[in-house]
């Protein structure tokens, strides 16, 4: 089942290059459908408090010590349900109006989606490291061949390359860790193994622990990105194309985040005690520098960049509590910035593609022109701002009532990110929606189609938002799992009393 | 008085005398009129896949041959393996080669054969001889294919760079092997490696310089930086399938009889050369990346990138490990398919884009000529070493012989070489991908003459009309890219096969080889 979840979509894409030319989207949305019931299938299935589910693991290169070992647990299995929730929604975007070279597109689609369901799977670590690479690289040519060269700066190429080079550094820094890694667990006498389980047990006791940690830390914060390991973002955001711009911003920067949580936290306990403090304060400087530079942008597409920079801190500032609320809460906000990122990307792919620009300044007037848009916009601006009563808003808290217990400043500045996401949230939706009126074509409201996985998309995000237990409740074990160590050596308790019933 | 005869173990003699009988039959062949190139060059795969068998049926030997002169093992049936691929891809590849009708089909074909006799001989041998001899015989033929369109001016200057550059090699290596024999009083690798644990030898001098001066010429053949300055010249010159043997062939037979030399040979001294060859890996990986950024002829740039491909392939002999043996010819043989891979698009380009070899010439095929772009996509991935291809394996297997050599830092330098190399293999991809195929310039440009040749001399060789026009559409040419492509995908998720295989090969070079 779970090799289904990671694969079919792989296998739907090489389906689709055999379709004709205008259904080659819609055959690669129904495979992605096909993945979304697989996903909500084993979120159903899915038993909290016991461990690893659904594992496969199989020999693959047993010479070399790695195994084929995939399965979830509470904190991947809504990280999955995410990607396969979004996946088919850009899918479905982009094949309403067919793109250039439509087989290569989709297929390139679907292995990037493969890749990162595999990332979130992978319990084997040279696993994780092959899939996190492996997502990448359709987003090369994506990023590359379908993106625009904008007026002023790199043009779409050079901007993907850039891209490439700056999270492959981190990446393949990540692979020479992952190997030292085995290595020195397996010192002791037993057989070489990459399991993410097998070296936790045999523990990575060792002076090194602080420089493997950093490479892992180095590759997840450049994907993620976090300042100031956000070179890269500016270019690529700005000739991206944004159906796929959308799914990189909702996904794989939750793979970098993710990967915190599955092999930094239980892996290397006492460099993370160590360097939480560092951690902390990155984060803190992410939310509040990713808040200021989203609401000073012109360009929608940065707005959006940057205040996933700052969005991203909070994830991180969550992480590195090492506590299991302030973990509990970082989930539940990678999931939900994953869904309200989608919408918000796809929403201005449609307003820039009627004025021709990405700029603010000539978007404008629409709100009584397209009702239904300005309404859905709405409540994913609503949901980016955290307001009370939005899944957002718990996530929020959760990450700052873990913060709060250990650092009061640091918490007290990243609270300020919470009000700063209210201007350029606001601001996003007052210089697109509200503002005067410009000279466009009548028919400003959108298609029934692309309404259609807006609406769905939206419906998501409101059913999570009246119901997020769903996650907290599941995520909890898992999160107290993961964080113990790391925590122990902390000097933290954990918080087992984390009370995940009592809804603020 | 007796005399005792030799006992001859023919079946493991049996891949050369293979090649023997091909190369005296091609040669017949090709001077009976009626036998056209397509025989020539079926005969010639034929004899190739001959070998190949009998090299498959003796794995698993381990025994010296012809008095202690060559040695048949796994390793060097591997490496011999590598290079009867490649060879028999470059006869794909050359069927149209305008160097081979200049050259006379027969005589090419036979030069290539002629070679590759070469390379069994040096990677089977275990004596400073018959290495000698080995190398000798693949580089003369290689020299002069080099220089076979002699139409081309570029050519010409290739083989003759080539020629001097490679006998200087040559010498200086000739000459550490007198040294090391004049302390060892052996030529034998065996007897070489006794002498040198028995009468204390590990910190002589005449051993030492005639070790280095020996590294010193195999790096010249394997075009290691700082002695590197040949091959972008020679890469670029040459004729494109004979650039591709070059750097496949060639890389893999010498890096595995250097590997038997240092490690059956000079085992005792290991301590000084490893260390010696970790400087020579971090230069090449510095010089041959940072060269081949910038670089708008792609055979040049791939010259560069070999450079540094070579670098990282020398890590598997710094560690002195049968895992570092054992990735150094996984790497190898993965290289090899990837190389193809890339070279065989670019055959193909380069007689129907105008460009010959620049950049501009693979622009936009990805939207026209999909068979082209996407093996050359897939082998430069796989050269870049990123998952779905088999060079992920090999950097991930190259990374952990590394690591668990103590050479950790080793690692890291591949790695950041690596990134580097995105600078130029990215653009490759960019533009095969990303840009508009530019307007072809005018492809009717005329022949030129014989370089350096009367306009008689010219009229008088003949070959103008020979070359059949259009010739791009090749179903051998595009079919040899999509199978190594398609080769390269399936060992990145299979490995497992080639992964025994590569132990096993890495096992054979740490056994004594007897005397």
């Amino acid at each position: 089942m779970i090799n289904l979840a990671i694969w079919l979509p792989a296998v739907g894409g090489l389906a689709a290059c055999l379709a004709p030319r205008r259904a080659v989207g819609w055959v690669s949305f129904i495979f992605g459908l096909g993945a979304l019931a697989i996903a909500i299938a084993m979120t159903v299935g899915y038993e909290s408090g016991s461990g690893l589910q659904y594992l496969v693991d199989e020999k693959w290169l047993p010479d070399l010590g790695v195994g084929y070992k995939v399965g979830i647990d509470g904190i991947s299995v809504f990280l999955v349900l995410m990607a396969a929730v979004v996946w088919p929604a850009a899918t479905a975007w982009s094949a309403i109006k067919t793109p250039d070279r439509p087989a290569t597109w989709y297929l390139l689609l679907a292995i990037g989606q493969s890749g990162a369901i595999g990332a979130f799977c992978a319990q084997d670590l040279l696993l994780f490291v092959l899939f996190f690479d492996l997502m990448l690289i359709p987003f090369f040519f994506l990023f590359g061949a379908w993106g625009k060269n904008p007026d002023g700066g790199l043009g779409a190429s050079a901007a993907t390359i850039k891209m490439m080079v700056f999270t492959l550094f981190g990446s393949l820094l990540m692979l020479v860790a992952a190997v030292a890694t085995a290595f020195i667990s397996s010192e002791g006498g037993s057989p070489l193994t990459f399991s993410i389980s097998a070296i936790t047990a045999q523990g990575v006791r060792d002076s090194s622990e602080i420089w493997l940690f950093s490479f892992f830390a180095l590759a997840f914060l450049i994907k993620m990105p976090v300042f100031p390991f956000h070179g890269w973002m500016r270019d690529t955001y700005r000739s991206a194309p944004l159906p796929a711009l959308a799914l990189f911003t909702a996904v794989l920067s939750k793979v970098g985040a993710y990967g915190f949580i599955r092999v930094c936290l239980p892996l290397f306990p006492d460099a993370t005690a160590e360097l939480q403090d560092v951690m902390m304060i990155l984060a803190v400087v992410s939310i509040i520098y990713g808040s200021v530079m989203a609401f000073s942008q012109d360009n929608a597409r940065l707005v959006a960049g940057f205040s996933s920079i700052a969005q991203m801190g909070f994830v991180l500032l969550g992480i590195f509590a090492l506590r299991a609320d302030g973990l509990d809460g970082a989930v539940l906000q990678m999931v939900n910035h994953g869904l309200v990122v989608v919408p918000m990307m796809l929403i201005i792919a449609f307003l820039a593609e009627r004025v021709r620009s990405d700029d603010l300044s000539k978007m404008g007037g629409l709100a009584f022109r397209a009702p239904f848009l300005a309404a859905i916009f709405l409540v994913v601006t609503m949901a980016v701002l955290a307001l009370p009563g939005s899944a957002n808003f718990v996530g929020e808290f959760y990450v700052l009532r873990g913060a709060f217990e250990v650092d009061i400043t640091l918490a007290v500045i990243a609270s300020l990110g919470v009000a700063m996401a209210g201007f350029y949230a606001l601001r996003l939706y007052q210089l697109s929606m509200h503002n005067r009126e410009i000279e466009a074509d009548a028919s400003a409201e959108i298609s029934t189609g692309r309404g259609a996985i807006l609406g769905a998309l939206v419906a998501v995000i409101v059913a999570l938002a009246l119901y997020p237990q769903l996650i907290l409740e599941r995520v909890d074990d898992s999160a107290e799992s993961q964080i113990a160590p790391a925590a122990r050596s902390a000097g933290q308790t954990p918080a087992t009393e984390a009370s995940v019933g009592s809804r603020p | 008085m007796t005399f005792n005869q030799p006992t001859i173990d023919y079946a493991g003699l049996s891949p050369l005398i293979a090649l023997v009988a091909t190369l005296c039959v091609v040669i017949i062949a090709s001077i009976i009129p009626r036998v056209g190139r397509f025989s020539v060059a079926l005969l010639t795969l034929i004899g190739f896949a001959t070998t190949a068998g009998l090299t498959i049926w003796q794995w698993g030997a381990s025994e010296n041959l012809v008095s202690n002169a060559l040695r048949i093992d796994d390793i060097g049936s591997m490496a011999i393996l590598i290079a009867l691929l490649a060879a028999a891809g470059t006869v794909l590849l050359s069927l149209r080669e305008p160097a081979a009708y200049t050259a006379g089909h027969g005589a090419y074909y036979a030069l290539l054969i002629g070679s590759v006799m070469g390379m069994v001989v040096l990677a089977q041998s275990i004596n400073l001889i018959s290495f000698f001899v080995g190398l000798e015989l693949l580089s003369i033929p290689l020299y002069v294919l080099c220089g076979a369109a002699v139409r081309r001016k570029e050519s010409l200057e290739s083989g003759l760079k080539y020629l001097i550059v490679g006998s200087l090699g040559s010498a200086t290596l000739l000459y550490g092997f007198a040294l090391i024999y004049g302390a060892t009083g052996s030529t034998n690798f065996g007897v070489i490696a006794e002498e040198l644990t028995s009468a204390q030898l590990a910190s002589d001098t005449l051993v030492l310089a005639g070790v280095a001066m020996a590294v010193v010429g195999i790096a010249f053949k394997l075009s290691l930086a700082p002695f590197h300055q040949w091959a972008p010249d020679v890469y670029e010159g040459a004729p494109t399938p004979i650039t591709a043997f070059m750097a496949v062939a060639t890389k893999a037979v010498v890096f595995v009889a250097f590997a038997r030399l240092l490690e059956q040979g000079l085992g005792e001294l290991s301590g000084i050369w490893s260390d010696a060859l970790a400087v020579l890996a971090v230069i090449s990986i510095v010089i041959g990346n940072v060269g081949a950024i910038g670089q708008r002829s792609i055979k040049r740039l791939l010259g560069y990138s070999g450079i540094a491909q070579g670098g990282y392939i020398l890590v598997g002999l710094v560690v002195v490990s049968t895992e570092g043996a054992g990735a150094m010819i996984f790497y190898l043989a993965v290289y090899a398919l990837a190389n193809l891979a890339v070279f065989a698009p670019l055959v193909a380009r380069e007689r129907e884009s105008g460009f010959g070899d620049d950049v501009n010439g693979i622009a936009g095929i990805g939207r026209t000529r999909p068979w082209l772009a996407w093996p050359m996509t897939i082998g430069v991935l796989s050269m870049i070493g990123l998952p779905g291809t088999a060079g992920f394996i090999g950097k991930l297997f190259l990374i952990q012989a590394a690591v668990d050599g103590d050479y950790t830092w080793l690692a890291v330098v591949v790695v950041i070489g690596t990134v580097v190399s995105l600078g130029y293999y990215l653009r490759l991809l960019s533009a095969i991908w990303m840009e508009p195929q530019p307007d072809a310039p005018n492809t009717q440009s005329p022949m030129p003459v014989i370089a350096g040749g009367a306009p008689e001399a010219d009229a008088s060789a003949g070959g103008r009309e020979e070359v059949p026009p259009g010739s791009s559409r090749c179903v051998l040419v595009v079919g040899t890219g999509v199978i190594c492509a398609a080769a390269t995908v399936l060992l990145g998720i299979y490995p497992e096969q080639l992964i025994q295989w590569a132990t096993e090969a890495g096992e054979a070079i740490t056994r004594a080889v007897g005397l």
